[in-house]
């Protein structure tokens, strides 16, 4: 029964084209989830709405029952794809500034965190690279704790030690209540962690099911499956 | 424990592969205490649900027993160790046998093949 998200005929037009297309969706509690996609097929989109950040043209979002608003943005951790701080911002002030919005930010997790990734509390985040900002916003989305984690890209931008923390750091904060949701191109490097995988094309899912099942059946990586299922398709 | 995975298979048939060649190897004694799920998710850089099955899985089978709150521990009945040791022998001879047989080597061609092997390495010493 324990939904913590549902989605039912979710669509988002920017002007004529439909970014999600009558998206049903439900995300089960306890889970680790890929969301797998080509470029443009509706990732980003589908995690603006449940984080709040955009308005579906039509169709229903409930995060654990509640609709989208303050109520469901207390329980949701988003990871956004870009920098969402201000470039002169030093660290420890994105710290107090997570602390003020959300009262599930613990905040020793995340000095933990920064501390094992060697990170400056007081360096400014313009001074950071590209990686380490990337870094700073997965030490502050993680140390939520959070109903829904909605990850953008997290590794997209790291280093392959810094990707193996990454999910190193996913994995030790899994707690049975919540769920995580995961979009990368990455596939190889995440999928030994995933329980369960949706496939997105044009807005809409077109696979989903459980990661061992699909490769107990298919006799293929969840990486060598994309490959397969979207060569196949046209306009990607 | 050396933890890798190959992408094709289902990493929780992996898993279990892997702890039954440390109890066969005796790196995991009769008796001996199994870390809990989180700790071996950890370790594996798992999901902790498939280190779960895993472990369901391998309760089933009856290598492992459950303690309920004190953990896992392997199990010290002689009859399912030695029985799990015949079943990946015999896994092995077969996958050994196949493998000869691309080259169109029979079995016992095979066994020669081995023999020789074993007696080369004598006359080394």
């Amino acid at each position: 029964m324990s939904c913590v998200l549902q989605a039912e005929g979710l669509t988002k037009r920017y002007h004529h084209a439909a970014a999600l297309d009558g998206l049903d969706l439900q995300l089960p509690a306890g889970k680790i989830i890929g969301l797998l996609g080509p470029n443009g097929s509706g990732k980003t989109t589908f995690m603006k709405i449940a984080a709040g950040l955009l308005t579906p043209t039509t169709g229903q979002i409930t995060v654990c029952g509640q609709a989208i608003g303050p109520k469901s943005k207390a329980l949701v951790s988003y990871l956004p794809d870009r920098n969402c701080f201000s470039k002169r911002m030093k660290v420890a002030q994105m710290l107090d500034c997570y602390q003020d919005f959300f009262p599930d930010f613990d905040r020793a997790r995340a000095e933990d965190m920064l501390s094992a990734l060697a990170i400056d509390r007081d360096a400014r985040f313009q001074t950071l690279s590209k990686g380490t900002q990337e870094k700073v916003q997965l030490v502050l989305t993680m140390s939520r704790r959070a109903r829904l984690y909605l990850l953008d890209e997290p590794i997209g931008g790291v280093d392959p030690a810094a990707r193996d923390y990454i999910l190193h750091t996913i994995i030790n904060n899994y707690d049975p209540d919540a769920t995580v949701l995961i979009s990368t191109h990455l596939i190889s490097d995440v999928e030994r962690v995933l329980d369960e995988f949706l496939f997105l094309y044009q807005g809409k899912v077109i696979r989903q099911g459980e990661a061992d099942a699909a490769r107990e059946e298919s006799g293929k990586s969840l990486d060598e499956l994309f490959r397969e299922v979207f060569k196949c398709l046209p306009n990607c | 424990m050396n933890w890798k995975f190959s992408g094709d298979r289902p990493v929780y048939q992996q898993i279990m592969e892997n702890i039954r060649g440390s109890v066969l190897r005796g790196e995991l004694p009769p008796g001996g205490k199994i870390p809990s799920v989180r700790d071996l998710a950890a370790q594996a850089q798992v999901n902790p649900n498939t280190m779960q099955r895993a472990m369901t899985e391998l309760e089933r089978e009856g290598l492992l027993v459950s303690g309920g709150t004190s953990g896992r521990t392997v199990t010290t009945n002689l009859e399912v160790l030695s029985d799990m040791k015949e079943q990946i022998l015999e896994d092995l001879a077969r996958e050994c046998a196949e493998k000869f047989m691309v080259f169109g080597v029979t079995p016992s061609q095979a066994a020669q093949r081995l023999l020789a092997l074993d007696q080369k390495k004598e006359e080394m010493k």
